[in-house]
């Protein structure tokens, strides 16, 4: 939790509808208010229009934009907060990319209680 | 019957249908979403439905294109791997693996294995599911929360 009892938002990234219901109430579960889209364009829609977040859980592989396409955008667009990337790709050069395009972060799918606790305690830290 | 419940999903781990996922699924499940397990599994179900058909057509094309067949199991692993269904999840492994040096009847056998596993966990989960139903409001009582 921040200070003053505010919670952590975050957007989950990714076009498969089943996992974006598992990633929010994961999150959800830890505490953070979270906001789902289904592709890259739609998260950069998103902090277009003003929307901030404290981390971005950004799939790969996405129809109309990719993970690493939307990471360098939205850095590009001087986004700072966290982008963790989502992948089940396993260790190999789409992931070395996809790390290269700005994520603070990668982990192999799925999302699970242990890597979102760690999420947290990383956010804890920078806001402490 | 709690007893019974918890046995069969004991089967289930030790016979390798399913992973720790699940596990995790089960903790997301509370008094806000009591069925959160069964609805992300039939969403499972009804969203690979259509995977699964769009690679049986790929496979059905000759020369096969295995870079939109390896495209199309690598969503399908991802979902898989989503609800803890391991032995899919390690067909999935496999097929890309045959997808990456273009073998094809490898693909083609592997992908039969593959709907053999799916159908089974799928019959398993909708007994376990079944069964959870009928002794829930016995378990909500004896909760200790």
């Amino acid at each position: 939790m921040k200070k003053g009892g505010q919670k952590f938002s975050a957007l989950v990234v990714d076009d498969n509808k089943m996992i974006r219901k598992v990633e929010e109430k994961l999150l959800a579960r830890f505490g953070f208010e979270t906001k789902v889209v289904e592709n890259g364009e739609k998260a950069l829609k998103l902090f277009d229009d003003g929307y901030t977040f404290d981390v971005v859980v950004m799939d790969m592989e996405m129809p109309v934009m990719n993970g690493p396409v939307a990471t360098r955008a939205l850095r590009a667009r001087g986004v700072d907060c966290m982008i963790v990337g989502v992948t089940s790709c396993g260790d190999g050069p789409e992931k070395a990319e996809f790390e290269a395009s700005g994520l603070n972060c990668c982990w192999e799918k799925p999302l699970n209680a242990e890597i979102v606790g760690t999420i947290l305690n990383k956010l804890d830290n920078k806001m402490s | 019957m709690q007893r019974q419940l918890a046995n069969m999903k004991q089967t289930l781990f030790d016979q390798g249908y399913l992973d720790e996922q699940f596990i995790q699924l089960e903790e997301l499940q509370d008094d806000a979403n009591p069925n959160f397990v069964e609805e992300v599994v039939t969403l499972y179900y009804r969203d690979s439905a259509r995977l699964i058909q769009n690679i049986e057509q790929a496979l059905e094309k000759s020369p096969l294109d295995f870079s939109k067949l390896e495209c199309l199991m690598h969503q399908f692993k991802g979902s898989s791997s989503s609800i803890g269904a391991k032995r899919v999840k390690s067909e999935c492994t496999q097929f890309k693996e045959h997808c990456r040096v273009g073998n094809a009847d490898g693909c083609k056998r592997t992908f039969q294995q593959l709907k053999k596993e799916y159908a089974t966990l799928k019959k398993k989960v909708e007994v376990y599911f079944q069964f959870a139903r009928q002794i829930g409001p016995v378990e909500k009582a004896c909760r200790s929360k």
